[in-house]
């Protein structure tokens, strides 16, 4: 998710359209990403989340702009 | 001096750096593949524009980890040259070789059109011959610089702005803006001054044909920093 502080256009774009669709009280919208990555079985849960997290900070994130989430899906 | 120019998969713009450095200005100058691991015996590395890996995930977020910049990072580090232009900027804030980042241009739409840009700062290695403004085109989506307060007062305080998006007079006015970029920032360099990027593209008014030429300037300079005299 961009940071909060950091102009996220496509959130104020998104907002407008909300607006035009009737939903006026929106104060802000901040668009992220999602990214599911599939693990080989066996790996532990603890295991996951520290590889997720790994994967975030290095790859997936950029974390001068953006600030990420990591959670196990069963 | 001699110019390697890095090609990315994706990669657009490396033939017209190719072009402007050997043809135009005379320099020997490389292709360097991504998957190569070190940069040879060049004096300055160009990162070309271009849509590496498709953009996708981040702009030159997956370039970044190609083996060649194993070879650009060892080569910033001991004081060689490097250029990032447009894509090769991104790749550059992407690698941490640059502050900050490129984000999505303020107006949300893809921008392709010539600019002003004013030189910020005429004693880098990569301005020393510019004028106090040249004509570059951009052509970009993302090309938004943002760095937070504290590295922007560090980044201007320290006279590492290179360009900035300006007016015909040089002022660099919100109107003459076009993408949102902080302080109109088009170009940085690094710390140690030997890393340079810029969003608008040198190489494509670099000869008459196109335009008025000033971006030239920008590549005589570096020769001027690289041979230590006239380029």
């Amino acid at each position: 998710m961009p940071r909060r502080g950091v102009l996220d256009p496509q959130g104020e774009a998104v907002r407008h359209g909300l607006g035009a669709l009737g939903f006026s009280g929106v104060s802000r919208v901040r668009v992220g990403r999602v990214v599911d990555v599939e693990l080989p079985d066996g790996v532990s849960r603890d295991e996951a989340l520290s590889q997720g997290r790994s994967m975030a900070s290095k790859l997936l994130a950029n974390e001068v702009v953006e600030d990420f989430t990591v959670e196990v899906l069963d | 001096m001699k110019f390697g120019i890095v090609t990315f998969p994706g990669s657009n713009c490396d033939h017209d750096a190719y072009h402007v450095v050997k043809h135009q200005l005379g320099h020997e100058a490389a292709f360097l593949w991504h998957k190569e691991t070190t940069v040879g015996d060049v004096d300055c590395v160009v990162l070309p524009g271009g849509f590496s890996y498709g953009d996708y995930l981040r702009c030159g977020a997956i370039a970044r980890f190609s083996p060649i910049m194993d070879g650009v990072i060892a080569h910033a580090r001991r004081g060689g040259y490097v250029i990032g232009i447009c894509n090769g900027f991104q790749v550059l804030t992407e690698a941490g070789l640059l502050p900050g980042a490129l984000l999505r241009n303020q107006g949300l739409k893809f921008i392709c059109e010539d600019a002003i840009l004013a030189t910020a700062n005429g004693h880098l290695p990569f301005t020393s011959r510019c004028p106090e403004t040249l004509v570059a085109p951009i052509a970009h989506h993302d090309g938004c610089y943002y760095a937070d307060d504290e590295t922007l007062a560090r980044l201007e305080g320290e006279g590492r702005v290179a360009f900035r998006y300006a007016d015909p007079a040089g002022e660099a006015t919100p109107d003459a803006n076009p993408n949102g970029s902080r302080n109109n920032i088009a170009g940085i360099v690094s710390e140690g001054g030997n890393v340079l990027g810029m969003m608008p593209h040198p190489e494509r008014n670099a000869e008459k044909a196109l335009g008025d030429a000033s971006g030239a300037w920008v590549f005589r300079s570096i020769a001027a920093a690289v041979e230590g005299g006239e380029a």
